[in-house]
């Protein structure tokens, strides 16, 4: 956990006073909703289809169990008694009062949350890999950066009021779970030859209408230089973006239109002017951050205890949720669990207030107070023994939320689309609850391995459609739900945007047309190990194409 | 860019004007110079001059709503007022899947006590 000094907490408490006065001004009028609107998206505050939405910042997607249980108070007290957990590491209450507003806002202070830069046009909340500090695969922990970032970025006046939204993810492990290649700016810790650690800096990735990957502009940075650098893109970007079109305003654009060598020239020109100067990094600035990172006091532990393996043995249930949803830890006899928040019939990302607060206190008995989110729409115990497995899964069984579907075919990740979206076209959650009960067999789902299906109820893509291995884009036609399908997207370490596959089909259609993909793969696949998305990559879209259109 | 009150305002069928209430962000439709929340009691137009008038006063209503537009409807047989289209139905139902129950922390009990039964450590 990330401790917040003084200087975050007054920031956080003046804030809930100036926006719990502005709510009191629009309220008696002074302000009108023209006057309003730009404040309270500073705050995160949306007006939706039935109401306010706010949204709640989740730095590098790291929660303490009282900042969850915190969340479960907003979800009980001010809205319907869940929250919504999103593709960005944070989580929107979707029935939020006005009035009541200013009063949640405080509650969420008092635990070191709140809405700022959760929307509007500055730097969003910076995200990471949510295995962050526990990962094996990970050279080390990316959150200091990004905590680097967010202080600097903060308020910042001179990037509150960019072009359009800028978005920064950091990763620094070898698999990349944090879809760095889909972000503004993506900074990728990893080792030269010379065996030193820097930052490899992506610029230009986005989704939306005009989709990109991010382009490496700098292949090796040092971390003293990564503060100047990431201030330099943010400058050369707001100066030389487009302002006079929203849908051209993003970084991938003018990235696209400039090309990424001219790009990469222009913030080098200004990185020299400035990369000397007060925002070079000072090893001892960094090792203040980072000794405000608290880490467990793990205790001596052997991987593979006697405990777990008679566990399995005993509950084919738990052998396959240990199989599906626990991951290796750094630290030996440890894991890493991940609780799935796609269980059928559900909501991808939705927990209620009771699970919330049911999760804080098991993640106090088991994973040392801490829970992480997941851009995937699923939340993470950390630190687990591996000895309490078998006690924690029963416990997580009991709430809902040991699905052993994670990165299965019904691990749905979906937008809020049309049931709650203002921007939306057409409807997410019910297609994807609806593909969820195609796949309910576990086995199948299993035997189809590891299948991303994404789903944005517009082109704005909040759902990442462009990188699921199936993607799923809701368009609206003659006032009717249709549905775009693409194949072949991954937001990994090996980045790719799907392919559109013909033409879009009614909402009746999409689960039959992603019933026709998985029976085309199984069908195609060279072995029962080969993977749906390396079947694809070795046959190309042709014969999934013809499988889904030959029927219709 | 021309203004939101003078944009040409074309009606092919029965219209209504709706908003979000300030208070609360809930779906309101324009009624006798005032606020409904039951799409059934709200004032419907065909008429492209009423509904201009409509909307410029529902848009200097600020303090009580936010966001006003003209939304199609489609009238029934039996006089009443149906949304015109989907987004429309479900901003006046809510949304159309079912929304999180809150949990029983009893049945999480009885149930965990069941698995216990059966999971031998």
């Amino acid at each position: 956990m990330y401790l917040y000094d003084d200087y975050d907490r007054t920031l956080v408490a003046e804030r809930v006073a100036d926006f719990r006065d502005q709510v009191a001004r629009r309220l008696s009028g002074e302000l009108t909703e023209d006057e309003f609107k730009p404040l309270r998206l500073m705050n995160g505050v949306y007006l939706q289809l039935h109401a306010y939405m706010l949204r709640i910042s989740i730095p590098y997607g790291t929660l303490s169990s009282q900042q969850l249980r915190m969340l479960g108070h907003v979800a009980r007290r001010y809205d319907r008694g869940y929250g919504h957990f999103t593709t960005r590491q944070n989580i929107q209450f979707h029935w939020i009062k006005l009035k009541e507003l200013p009063d949640a806002m405080a509650d969420l202070a008092s635990v070191g949350m709140h809405g700022m830069q959760t929307s509007g046009n500055n730097v969003r909340n910076v995200t990471t890999d949510q295995w962050a500090g526990v990962a094996p695969d990970e050279i080390e922990d990316p959150r200091i950066w990004a905590e680097v970032i967010r202080q600097h970025v903060t308020l910042h006046p001179e990037f509150s009021f960019l072009p359009r939204k800028f978005k920064i993810a950091v990763g620094a492990a070898a698999h990349d779970r944090a879809a760095l290649r889909i972000h503004d700016l993506a900074l990728r810790l990893h080792r030269n030859g010379a065996g030193e650690t820097g930052f490899e800096v992506m610029v230009g990735g986005g989704l939306g209408r005009t989709p990109y990957l991010a382009k490496t502009v700098k292949p090796f940075l040092q971390k003293r230089d990564v503060l100047s650098y990431v201030e330099a893109v943010l400058r050369t970007y707001n100066q030389f973006a487009r302002r006079d079109n929203i849908w051209k305003a993003r970084i991938k654009i003018l990235v696209h239109d400039l090309g990424a060598e001219a790009f990469a020239k222009e913030v080098d020109a200004e990185w020299q002017s400035i990369k000397d100067g007060p925002l070079a990094l000072d090893a001892a600035v960094i090792a203040e951050i980072a000794s405000r990172f608290r880490y467990p006091q793990y205790r001596r532990l052997d991987d593979g205890p006697a405990e777990l393996a008679a566990a399995r043995r005993a509950d084919r249930r738990f052998d396959a949720w240990v199989n599906n949803s626990v991951a290796n830890h750094k630290v030996p006899g440890y894991a890493i669990v991940t609780l799935s928040l796609k269980p059928e019939g559900g909501t991808p990302g939705d927990a209620t207030a009771e699970q919330m607060d049911a999760i804080a206190d098991l993640s106090d008995r088991y994973s040392f107070g801490e829970i992480r989110v997941g851009h995937e729409q699923n939340l993470a115990l950390p630190h687990v023994a591996q000895g309490d497995l078998a006690a924690l899964w029963r416990e997580l069984d009991a709430i809902g939320v040991a699905t052993a579907n994670v990165g299965l075919i019904s691990d749905i990740i979906a937008c809020p689309g049309l049931d709650y979206c203002s921007l939306a076209n057409a409807r997410s959650i019910p297609i994807a609850q609806e593909i969820a009960s195609r796949f309910r067999n576990l086995d199948l789902a299993r035997d189809l391995g590891r299948l991303h299906i994404n789903i944005s109820g517009c082109i704005n893509a909040c759902g990442h459609h462009h990188v699921g291995h199936i993607g799923i884009l809701g368009v609206e036609k003659n006032g009717e739900e249709f549905y775009q399908i693409t194949l072949g997207g991954k937001a990994d370490d090996d980045a790719r945007l799907g392919t559109l596959i013909g033409p879009a089909v009614p909402y009746a259609q999409v689960a039959d047309v992603v019933e026709d993909i998985a029976a085309a793969y199984v069908e195609l696949r060279a072995q029962p190990d080969e993977l749906f998305i390396d079947t694809l990559k070795r046959t190309g879209i042709e014969p999934f194409r013809e499988r889904v259109y030959a029927a219709r | 860019m021309t203004s939101p009150l003078d944009q040409k305002i074309k009606i092919t069928g029965p219209i209504v004007v709706t908003a979000n209430r300030v208070g609360d962000g809930a779906v309101v439709y324009r009624r006798g110079g005032g606020w409904t929340t039951a799409l059934g009691e709200a004032d419907v137009t065909a008429n492209a001059t009423a509904a201009r008038e409509w909307i410029n006063a529902a848009i200097a209503d600020d303090l009580n709503a936010a966001g006003a537009y003209i939304a199609p409807v489609k009238l029934t047989a039996a006089g009443g007022v149906e949304p015109g289209n989907l987004r429309e139905s479900i901003r006046r139902d809510g949304p159309s899947i079912a929304l999180p129950e809150p949990f029983d922390l009893e049945d999480m009990i009885a149930r965990k006590k069941n698995q216990d039964a059966h999971v031998p450590l």
